[in-house]
């Protein structure tokens, strides 16, 4: 195959949006038309009605999920860690928390890189606790659980994901900080030194963001869209045959303990916010309270056992148990509180 | 040459060995490409973001796995004195 020229992308890449808002308008129509035209099914029957929502928002959330990873790749290749390092560097306690928290959201990460990450901070004297606010939101916040939740259940409830997801990650990282905890980092990390040039890298061309976006879209997507036809497929199945209210004895707004025990449940769980979000929301349709409902999904998303596993190579157990608990009651502190609000 | 991919194990570091493979395959260059896994040994190139490439002691890819033909391009730069 030919490469095409740099004007020939930048014009496919212009024309494809249009085609993205024609296709994503049209989902409601052509799902009509696949469960009611060509399946013939009964427009108030269980089944039609759970089809009609797995038909409608599987294409629609991964259609979401392209132009939003699309996207986002293009910002992030603008951030690194490095510059994200140099930006953090001397920054007073409370004010170098909040920078750590935002440029958590936006800053490349994956959690296979979260050591070395660790690693370069703490050589570069960034306090632990800012580095925590880091590590805390930038798992937490990523652009699959925004999608899911913006696809989902609307802007407002993604909103308010991410700015509990900030304020957490904010409060526990500034928390840690305050309790110097510096001697439970297992003591080879002080030692690390760079000894080799640093990392110099050309500053890439837009056509290569482009390419490096569309490599990301490329493994975000082919990773998670089996999680979100399983999760939605489990949301749709939920939808039409869980009758109502059968949620609201288990994590309704009135039992107390819904709260915590979702976390408790949450946190050793893993799996990734493309499987979990759809169930959710499924399950808020049947007497699950908001509150409660995001506690659960945070907890899951924010906090997993994996990613402990991996921080246990840099940290010692009660550092690390101090930080599952630190995140652990601020997600139960923010459910209580929209459960007590909405 | 002098290869190195730096990476702890992750799926990405495990393409960006095969592409750099390929790479020296298309090119018929031989050199041997060596994986550094330790952590401390990944720190110490200052590389944040795995995986990482390192031609002669010089990280020219850091947190995302380039094509075959970019990786080739790096191979033949003339500041990497190949």
């Amino acid at each position: 195959m030919r490469p095409l020229g740099t004007m020939q992308r930048y014009a496919l890449a212009a024309l494809s949006l249009p085609v993205w808002l024609f296709l994503y308008g049209s989902l409601d129509a052509a799902a009509r038309f696949v469960v009611y035209g060509l399946l013939r099914l009964e427009g108030a029957g269980r089944f039609a009605e759970a089809l009609f929502f797995f038909v409608y928002e599987v294409p629609k959330v991964l259609m979401l999920l392209t132009l939003v990873v699309f996207a986002v790749g293009i910002v992030r290749t603008y951030f690194s860690p490095e510059r994200t390092r140099a930006a953090l560097e001397g920054k007073p306690l409370f004010v170098g928390n909040v920078m750590a928290a935002a440029l958590g959201i936006v800053t490349p990460f994956c959690s296979c890189s979260a050591i070395p990450l660790f690693l370069g901070f703490v050589e570069a004297g960034i306090p632990l606790g800012v580095t925590f606010s880091f590590l805390i939101a930038a798992p937490m916040i990523n652009e699959v659980a925004v999608v899911l939740l913006l696809g989902l259940f609307g802007w407002e409830t993604a909103l308010l994901y991410v700015s509990m997801g900030l304020v957490i990650a904010i409060s526990s990282g500034w928390f840690i900080g305050r309790l110097r905890m510096e001697r439970y980092v297992e003591e080879w990390v002080y030692a690390v030194r760079t000894t080799h040039a640093a990392a110099e890298e050309a500053v890439p061309s837009f056509s290569e963001r482009l390419d490096r976006s569309r490599e990301s879209v490329k493994e975000v997507v082919g990773k998670v869209w089996p999680y979100i036809v399983l999760g939605i497929a489990i949301g749709a199945g939920v939808h039409g045959y869980v009758p109502e209210n059968f949620m609201a004895g288990i994590m309704g707004k009135d039992v107390w303990w819904s709260v915590p025990l979702s976390v408790l449940i949450g946190v050793p769980m893993y799996s990734n916010a493309a499987g979990i979000i759809p169930v959710v929301q499924a399950l808020l349709g049947k007497g699950a309270a908001l509150g409660t409902a995001l506690a659960f999904m945070m907890s899951v998303i924010g906090l997993s056992l994996p990613e402990m596993i991996i921080l246990k190579k840099v940290l010692k157990t009660r550092l690390i148990a101090l930080f599952a608990g630190v995140v652990a009651a601020g997600i139960v502190i923010v459910g209580y509180i929209f459960n007590a609000v909405y | 040459m002098n290869i190195k991919v730096l990476g702890s194990g992750c799926a990405n570091c495990k393409t960006l060995e095969r592409r750099t493979l390929e790479a020296l395959d298309a090119l018929q260059l031989t050199a041997e490409v060596e994986k550094v896994t330790e952590y401390a040994d990944i720190a110490s190139y200052g590389v944040m973001r795995t995986p990482g490439l390192v031609l002669d002691g010089r990280v020219v890819v850091q947190g995302h796995v380039p094509t075959v033909e970019k990786i080739k391009e790096l191979i033949l730069s003339p500041r990497n004195g190949s």
